[in-house]
């Protein structure tokens, strides 16, 4: 991923601001809580090839990522979401591996800009 | 203000960060904000207690949004709580579906506090004109009038049902009238009125019609009752047990006592909202129904106080006794009727 764009910092600001700082540590807390299940679940759910649990799991990913800022990692959970709608998950499997590795990516930039 | 009043509002979503941000942003507005994880969750919740406005969320694992709005839609106790979908842009196609289903609005996440604002407060305050209507139309409609319309929606036009018509006056009203001050007059009617509504509701029946000392009531319909013949003339001796308890207080008073006259026929009738679409009202027409009126006009010629028609005795169980009367022809009917009269002392 592109360091610059792992986490759009006018979104993570404008959330910041509207939430208050002490909210967007709980926010993101829930998000490390969230993710690594919902990312486990997509796993599984390839691996059995339930369409509705995959897209459900990576329409879940999407939507909290996008929120805070985390616009390409969001984008690519958005792919992965309409690959389960289509139910074709043939491809899925590399791109769910990027998902994974991307994920400790976003986790750490996160915690920087909460901690930083 | 519209966008001023704060709600009591659910939150409807599988992930914990929307949740959280919803909830919070609704906090903000100065909402009080409960949260439920999935639809079957936010069900329970909904039927426990009130809530103004549910925020949901489409795609959930138990049970999704979809789901919930067909629930929610065909539960009369539900169904007036707006819901507005949260949902990503890409969606769109799930949107539409929504709002056909009966959702009222949609908001795209991730959520703009100022649009989310907007729409909530709109929101609210139709919810807040909803309940305002349906508050004046319980007070002046009858509870099974405004259920009738509230299931099936206001529309002129009637069908036939299988009813029974009631009739009742005051007997030398307008004597009584003359006797005393308008007030007292008024006082009267209003103290009549109190008795005979409770009577002939206590037996499920509905007064549709009040002209001076004299009124109409259905029973059997617009909601179906298999025994409505059973529960007019239940409703009958009620009402004259009433009067007689009346007349207790006003002979006391040194007030001339009040009598009154029913009649009671059963069968087919016409019943709809008859007038215009600005104001109508819930009626019922048809020979029974005239009947009725004839029985009721008929009490001063045999003397006693309620009058029924044979169909309305033949639907008896035994528990009411009757007396044949024998036939009559009434005014208005071209063939002789069989009428029954109810003794007031049921116990002998």
């Amino acid at each position: 991923m592109n360091p610059q764009t792992v986490i759009d910092l006018p979104t993570f600001e404008a959330l910041k601001d509207a939430m208050g700082a002490d909210f967007i540590n709980e926010l993101v807390q829930a998000y490390f809580d969230e993710t690594p299940q919902l990312l486990t679940k997509l796993q599984q759910a390839l691996e059995s090839k339930d369409f509705d649990t995959f897209r459900q799991a990576a329409h879940s990913i999407k939507s909290t990522s996008n929120s805070f800022g985390a616009l390409e990692f969001g984008g690519l959970a958005k792919e992965l979401e309409m690959m389960g709608r289509e139910a074709r998950l043939d491809d899925a499997s590399g791109k769910v591996k990027l998902l994974v590795a991307n994920y400790e990516i976003v986790h750490k930039n996160l915690e920087e800009l909460c901690h930083g | 203000m519209a966008n001023g009043s704060p709600g009591r509002l659910l939150v409807v979503d599988d992930n914990k960060v929307n949740r959280l941000l919803l909830g919070r942003s609704l906090e903000q507005q100065g909402h009080s904000v409960e949260m439920a994880e999935n639809g079957r969750q936010a069900l329970e919740m909904m039927h426990a207690k009130p809530f103004d406005l549910v925020l949901l969320d489409i795609e959930m694992p138990e049970m999704n949004g979809y789901e919930v709005l067909e629930k929610v839609t065909s539960d009369l106790q539900l169904r007036d709580i707006p819901i507005i979908i949260t949902s990503a842009l890409e969606e769109l196609n799930s949107v539409v579906k929504c709002i056909e289903m009966g959702a009222e609005d949609y908001l795209t996440k991730p959520v703009n506090p100022v649009l989310l604002k907007a729409r909530i407060g709109a929101s609210l305050e139709k919810k807040r004109l909803r309940d305002q209507q349906r508050e004046l139309i319980r007070k002046f409609a009858t509870s099974e009038v405004a259920t009738d319309l509230e299931t099936s929606g206001f529309s002129l036009g009637g069908k036939f049902v299988e009813a029974t018509a009631m009739f009742s006056d005051i007997r030398s009203f307008t004597t009584i009238a003359e006797s005393q001050t308008p007030a007292e007059t008024i006082e009267l009617l209003n103290t009549y009125y109190t008795l005979m509504f409770e009577a002939i509701s206590d037996q499920g029946g509905v007064v549709n019609q009040m002209v001076g000392d004299g009124l109409m009531a259905i029973f059997g319909a617009p909601l179906v009752q298999a025994d409505h013949c059973e529960r007019a003339v239940k409703a009958s001796l009620d009402m004259i047990g009433m009067i007689q308890l009346l007349n207790v207080d006003r002979k006391a008073q040194g007030k001339a006592e009040i009598r009154i006259g029913i009649g009671i026929a059963s069968g087919q009738v016409i019943a709809g909202y008859t007038g215009t679409t600005r104001r109508a009202t819930y009626t019922c027409v048809g020979d029974t129904v005239n009947l009725a009126a004839r029985l009721e006009s008929h009490t001063k010629v045999v003397g006693k106080p309620i009058l029924i028609d044979g169909a309305t005795q033949s639907s008896l169980s035994g528990g009411i006794k009757v007396e044949a009367e024998g036939p009559f022809q009434l005014k208005g009917k071209t063939i002789e009727v069989q009428v029954f009269s109810v003794p007031l002392d049921q116990k002998k």
